[in-house]
């Protein structure tokens, strides 16, 4: 349990920075993408026996890559690049594990996570990661922000913006890869989005952003994993649920506080 | 306004004009594989502004986008500070149209003017008190000092737009380019912007920008340049800006009380444009 939660506050610092600039710069659906397309690499770091993290490193590598070739080599939108990868991977995925007899157990793994099943090695791996994913943030802060602003504006003030972009789906590739055991393939993308999502709704800064992104992820992480030991409930889904319950409960008491000032500013301008 | 004699004389000030710092010689721009406008040919010197009159799609952000290298030019010349455009990061400060709004952006005011210090210092320098002394200036010029730790998203649309401004005079460029940067000013924003411009230029600083305002952006300017797929015409305001040529850019013009109205033509140009778009948009 203390690993669980040791690990579940890594991931949380980790998808707390990433998840900021998924939902500053619009990543959303490539987010998502890239956490359903690391299937076929698990899967197959399974069946040749190793470990998981390598395969989906991979897999993650592959569909960036692929997405960065088809929008530059197509003039087709990189939604639709995203998409064909996304699904194409997935069910490449499918495929793998439906040929397999072995992955009964190891599929509701890599789907919906083991979080109290994380080993000592894992924890070291989200250690490193994490530290690589907040050096990033603290170095390519800059670019990251201008981008976020405007990317011509980037362009223009010096920094390349097709290397700052690759290194940002890199960021949030590296975060989904280190992720995936705590609530699985299906549901990490939650952990990118929901608690970055409801601290853009309470933040003024960026760095207030990520602080109340990593708090909400841990809080849940915590909360999630309790409801779920009492309730004997799967883990991983638990943690997400709470997250955007997290999300929705921030986002009705913002509106309700703005209805009240709003309607104050009525009663001072009526 | 108060103070629109200031601003009918172009540049209120006595710096020395000389050197080049921008110069097309017949330019051709446009998107991929189809050029917008054919053979651009025109001087911008230190301390002096040019002002891009066009409808909607008449060339101007392509000009601007070409110029600081976000676009290849398809022909001709174009050389920025003597350079191939694209590689004067610290001695430009541009302001595009198309930038994210400040509702969604969880900064302070004071942190998107910042960001216009970071062409200066690159990756890592760090920002020093003289940064935030020019920051802070750049605000008060816009006259938003007062909203400097305000978030972004609770000032108005037009309260945005001088914190974006302010963000570009507090680069202290050489060369200031704008896409449209009076959209969703105020009277009192418009004439801080002005002054500001008419600042920047006695300073020594050079100016392009895209507008519609034919009044008083214009006016400020040295030279202006009418667009509507080709240059209509350029040089200084006075000479270029006659009735026919605003008809042949506008498509309709109505003189009356002194002064120019202009108003875009809802079936000529535009229409012709969209269906120039549609076209590009076709596989």
């Amino acid at each position: 349990m203390v690993q669980a939660l040791l690990a579940g506050t890594l991931v949380s610092i980790a998808c707390a920075i990433a998840g900021t600039f998924v939902i500053l710069r619009g990543l959303a659906f490539i987010g998502d993408a890239i956490g359903h397309g690391v299937l076929p690499g698990i899967a197959l770091a399974i069946l040749f026996g190793f470990h998981g993290i390598i395969g989906a490193a991979v897999s993650a590598l592959f569909m960036i890559g692929g997405i960065t070739l088809i929008t530059q080599r197509s003039r087709l939108s990189s939604d639709t690049a995203i998409g064909l990868l996304f699904v194409g991977m997935l069910s490449l995925g499918v495929v793998i594990v439906s040929r397999s007899s072995s992955f009964s157990g190891d599929l509701t793994r890599i789907l919906f996570g083991e979080i109290l099943g994380i080993s000592r090695i894992d924890i070291l791996i989200q250690l490193g990661a994490t530290i690589i994913i907040a050096a990033i943030a603290i170095i390519c802060a800059r670019p990251f922000l201008l981008l976020s602003f405007d990317p011509e504006q980037a362009e223009v003030a010096g920094f390349s913006v097709r290397l700052f972009h690759n290194i940002m789906l890199f960021m949030i590739a590296i975060t989904v890869v280190v992720s995936f055991q705590t609530v699985g393939t299906l549901l990490v993308f939650g952990l990118l989005i929901a608690p970055a999502g409801a601290g853009a709704l309470l933040a003024r800064r960026i760095k207030a952003m990520m602080l109340w992104a990593a708090i909400f992820g841990i809080i849940s992480m915590y909360i999630g994993l309790l409801v779920s030991y009492h309730f004997n409930l799967a883990a991983g889904a638990s943690i997400i649920l709470v997250a955007v319950s997290i999300f929705f409960i921030v986002f009705i008491i913002q509106n309700l506080r703005h209805r009240r000032t709003g309607n104050q500013k009525d009663i001072i301008h009526g | 306004m108060a103070d629109t004699e200031l601003n009918i004389n172009a540049r209120n000030c006595d710096t020395p004009v000389n050197e080049i710092y921008l110069q097309a010689k017949q330019l051709d721009i446009g998107y991929r594989n189809e050029v917008v406008v054919r053979d651009i040919s025109f001087t911008l010197r230190q301390g002096e502004a040019i002002a891009l009159i066009g409808t909607n799609g008449s060339g101007k952000s392509t000009l601007l986008k070409t110029i600081v290298g976000i676009l290849g030019s398809m022909g001709g010349e174009l050389s920025v500070f003597g350079m191939p455009p694209g590689n004067n990061h610290r001695r430009i400060a541009y302001l595009g149209q198309f930038h994210a709004s400040g509702f969604v952006l969880p900064l302070r005011a004071i942190d998107l003017v910042a960001m216009g210090r970071y062409p200066l210092h690159g990756l890592w320098r760090r920002m020093g008190e003289k940064d935030d002394e020019i920051v802070m200036a750049a605000m008060k010029t816009m006259g938003i000092e007062s909203l400097a730790n305000a978030s972004l998203r609770s000032l108005s649309g037009g309260q945005q737009q001088r914190v974006y401004l302010a963000q570009v005079l507090a680069h202290q460029a050489d060369l200031l380019i704008m896409d449209e940067p009076t959209t969703g000013l105020d009277a009192g924003g418009r004439e801080l912007y002005l002054n500001a411009i008419n600042d920047e230029l006695c300073r020594g600083a050079s100016v392009i920008m895209a507008t519609h305002d034919i009044q008083e952006e214009a006016a400020l300017c040295h030279q202006v340049m009418l667009l509507a797929h080709r240059v209509v015409a350029i040089g200084p305001p006075h000479k270029v800006m006659t009735p026919e040529a605003l008809l042949e850019t506008f498509g309709v013009v109505v003189a009356g009380e002194n002064r120019l109205h202009v108003l875009e033509c809802k079936h000529g140009h535009d229409d012709n444009e969209r269906q120039g778009l549609n076209r590009k948009r076709q596989p």
